[in-house]
């Protein structure tokens, strides 16, 4: 009997395994879809040959040199916005438990920061925000369901570096927030520089690159402590705040708005004044759609142009009557066809700049003085301001 | 012996000085020195214990967070204008309750006092809108009215009323779905706008609904002759039951969407429910196999001897012994199941315990976890102290562990 069961399992066993290896073969394939999609490729082509005619009218026939360029396309190049458009609403990965990034309100919509950079994009698609689904994600599932195309953008403050940016198959587009690590210790333990941390014990969130940078930073500067690794938010600030812990840290933006909120005394707790990594945030996409890559992009770079030509969504639609900067007017839609190029309309970043507004209402509605969750604006201002926010130009 | 008897006969004190608080208090928890020693310290250790707890509980708590959001954690994202589906389906809940309660149990007690003063001393509650208020007593009315039919109708009414309890589930699961009609009346709620405590019964009904079936059939599977089937239905449970069911979720939502295409892929709710469905049939098919080892052959023999097929054997007297014998696992199973629900929170899926940390989130309302957390184990509690509590009525009414 037990024989004859330990073949059995050997079988399966060997089943098991060359049904895994026939489904490794097209796994990097994504390309099993490509024959599928091929129609999609041709309407783009045929959309390109129209703005063509536009530039060049004479040479009109004579399209055959953008048409190669075409040939050199990606054969993902345009799929995701079909999808989308098929499908009529855009599926945003958010984080949906940060809050003044993404959270649910009492009413049960999303809102937050990175919320309204899905609504804008919903807007420069199809004029509506409110044609968004949100799809929840954990730290551990975020790349996965971007990865297989459960979700269309992820914008969930997602750390910028090369490791997700190549290995995992993704496009950091731009970033929307400049943050950096740092660390908070209660205002009476005199804690002042990293080496006073020797020998303490450090409470971190687990699976982000805090938990790495800290060990990064502690080995160089030759400290030993002993990191409180936590699942969520909570559980990190609740050990810090019964005291468990000598320090707590996280983002800075975490520290300041999320970690004061859950301390009893946020007054007794200061961020020290040390920066252990650069932490850009900004959306996500998938690598192979190069036209989706540029959507998302240039709909942040919108809201940035917005705060920069002094655009919102009060005034945005006077300044479109009014305006005689061909900047604004190409920007707006009124002269050219820029957002053709991108797929979308012409008056994408005007749907953007009414609907959900530019960069700084986007920052102040959910992180601006009067929220709970304030945080200075810092880097996280326009070029012009002393921040490091800035738009390619619009032309 | 006798000696002794005679003296415990001679020490023993009048009745009157036996009953009384103090008498009691002597015998039980003052007897010896030790006891007394014992007493006073367990006082110190539960004083100890429930003080900061008490004190915080009435003073500091703040439950404007749950007040604000109760709608958010009873059903999530669900449409406010579709929430009378919901409510359709308490009210059909209530009429199958008070109808069974009827038809079964047939006078009060004091679990059908409380199930239809819960709803009264809700309304109560000052803080509730109107309309709320009378679909409560609604409710209550309902349920009354229900009892006193089914205890009318009596017994002729039993079997339909098994066929509507069996009905009801569906008929749950299509309400609160919807389904694509020209007129557009109940229109389609897409499953990514469940949630809350909604989410959370949607995902224990579908697994016990259909996790029941596919267990006796694994258990079944398992004792049966054939060797292909036998073996098909070890490997199935051996590895479910090898595997944690975090780890069956996150194949279920990371897996999943490798093998099919973005048109014809399960949603993650649907997910969810299959991943528990599986897992839980591999433990109840278990369980299913430990009451049929219990039967003994004669019944078996018996049955063959009066010319029953093995089909038959297996339906009318095989498995309705088996089971009754294993009701009290299996309920446990199920409460475990209605608590693990909440595990779903981990692929991203915002049910009770999702909702709630969602919740957490609001800028106004960060660091209130404590009030949260608590709200929502009272509810578990509730519920699945309610789940123990029937699955005790319907043993002792079957008189499991007697015969």
């Amino acid at each position: 009997m037990f024989r004859k069961g330990y073949t059995l399992f050997v079988v399966l066993a060997i089943v098991a395994l060359v049904l895994a290896a026939c489904n490794n073969t097209p796994a990097p394939g994504e390309g099993g879809e490509t024959t599928s999609q091929e129609p999609v490729k041709e309407t783009v082509v045929v959309k390109e040959t129209v703005i063509v005619t536009v530039e060049v009218p004479a040479e009109a026939p004579a399209a055959t040199p953008q048409v190669q360029i075409e040939v050199a396309q990606a054969p993902g190049f345009g799929e995701t916005l079909a999808a989308v458009q098929a499908r009529g609403t855009l599926i945003c990965g958010v984080n949906g438990q940060l809050p003044g990034f993404s959270f649910l309100d009492p009413q049960g919509a999303f809102n937050g920061f990175d919320v309204d950079f899905c609504r804008a994009l919903a807007a420069a698609i199809f004029g509506d925000p409110a044609k968004v689904e949100f799809r929840p994600t954990t730290t551990q599932e975020r790349f996965t369901v971007l990865q297989t195309g459960e979700i269309d953008v992820l914008s969930r403050n997602t750390t910028w570096s090369l490791v997700r940016d190549t290995e995992l198959g993704l496009n950091f587009t731009a970033v929307t927030f400049y943050d950096g690590q740092g660390i908070m210790v209660p205002v009476d333990s005199g804690i002042t520089t990293l080496q006073d941390l020797e020998g303490g014990t450090i409470c971190v969130q687990k699976g982000t690159t805090t938990e790495l940078n800290l060990a990064d930073v502690m080995a160089t500067e030759g400290i030993s402590y002993t990191p409180a690794v936590f699942d969520d938010v909570n559980a990190t600030y609740g050990a810090y705040a019964e005291g468990r812990c000598d320090a707590a840290t996280s983002d800075k933006s975490q520290l300041s708005s999320v970690a004061k909120g859950l301390l009893p005394n946020p007054e007794e707790h200061v961020i020290m004044d040390v920066t252990l990594s650069k932490e850009p945030l900004g959306p996500v996409v998938r690598h192979g759609d190069d036209q989706w890559f540029d959507i998302v992009k240039w709909v942040i770079f919108a809201t940035f142009a917005g705060e920069e030509y002094g655009v919102s969504s009060a005034n945005v639609d006077d300044v479109r009557a009014s305006t005689e900067n061909p900047e604004i007017k190409r920007f707006l839609g009124l002269e050219g066809d820029l957002g053709l190029k991108l797929g979308l309309t012409n008056d994408f970043a005007y749907n953007v700049l009414k609907l959900v507004g530019n960069y700084a209402e986007i920052y102040d509605r959910n992180l601006g003085e009067a929220t709970p969750t304030f945080i200075p604006r810092g880097l996280n201002s326009l070029y012009k301001d002393g921040g490091v926010l800035y738009s390619p130009p619009f032309r | 012996m006798t000696d002794g008897i005679a003296s415990s006969a001679q020490i023993l004190p009048p009745p009157t000085e036996r009953f009384t608080l103090l008498g009691w208090l002597r015998r039980n928890l003052f007897s010896t020195w030790y006891n007394a020693l014992l007493t006073v310290a367990g006082l110190a250790l539960i004083y100890a214990i429930l003080k900061p707890f008490l004190t915080w509980l009435l003073t500091e708590a703040e439950w404007e967070v749950i007040q604000v959001n109760f709608r958010l954690l009873m059903l999530g994202q669900y449409p406010p204008e579709e929430t009378w589906r919901v409510w359709t389906c308490l009210y059909l809940l209530a009429a199958n309750l008070g109808l069974s309660w009827g038809a079964w149990v047939r006078r009060r007690s004091v679990i059908g006092v409380v199930l239809l003063g819960v709803p009264l001393l809700l309304t109560l509650y000052p803080a509730l809108a109107a309309s709320i208020r009378w679909q409560l007593l609604a409710l209550d009315a309902i349920g009354l009215v229900a009892f006193i039919v089914g205890r009318r109708a009596g017994i002729r009414l039993r079997r339909w009323l098994l066929i509507l309890w069996v009905l009801y589930f569906p008929l749950v699961i299509l309400l609160v779905r919807g389904f694509a009609t020209p007129q557009e009346i109940i229109p389609i709620v897409p499953t990514n706008l469940w949630g809350g405590l909604l989410l959370t019964f949607l995902l224990t009904i579908v697994g016990i609904s259909f996790s029941f079936p596919l267990g006796i059939l694994l258990a079944l599977g398992r004792r049966s002759s054939l060797p292909a089937i036998r073996w098909a239905s070890i490997t199935y449970i051996e590895v479910v039951r090898g595997v944690p069911l975090v780890t069956i979720l996150f194949m279920a939502s990371t897996m999943v969407p490798l093998f099919f295409s973005l048109q014809d892929r399960p949603d993650p709710v649907l997910r969810a429910m299959i991943g528990i469905t599986l897992f839980s049939a591999a433990y109840l098919a278990e369980i299913v196999r430990g009451g049929l080892q219990a039967i003994p052959k004669g019944q078996y023999e018996a049955s063959h001897a009066l010319g029953l097929s093995g089909f038959h054997t297996t339906i009318f007297i095989v498995l309705p012994q088996a089971l009754r014998l294993v009701i009290p696992v299996l309920m446990g199973l199920f409460i475990a199941l209605f608590k693990d629900t909440s595990l779903v929170a981990i692929i991203g899926l915002l049910e009770l315990l999702g909702i709630a940390r969602s919740v957490l989130a609001q800028p106004q309302y960060v660091g209130f976890q404590r009030e949260v957390y608590l709200f929502i184990s009272l509810i578990y509690w509730i519920f699945s102290y309610m789940m123990s509590y029937i699955s005790q009525r319907v043993e002792s009414t079957l008189g499991v562990g007697e015969r």
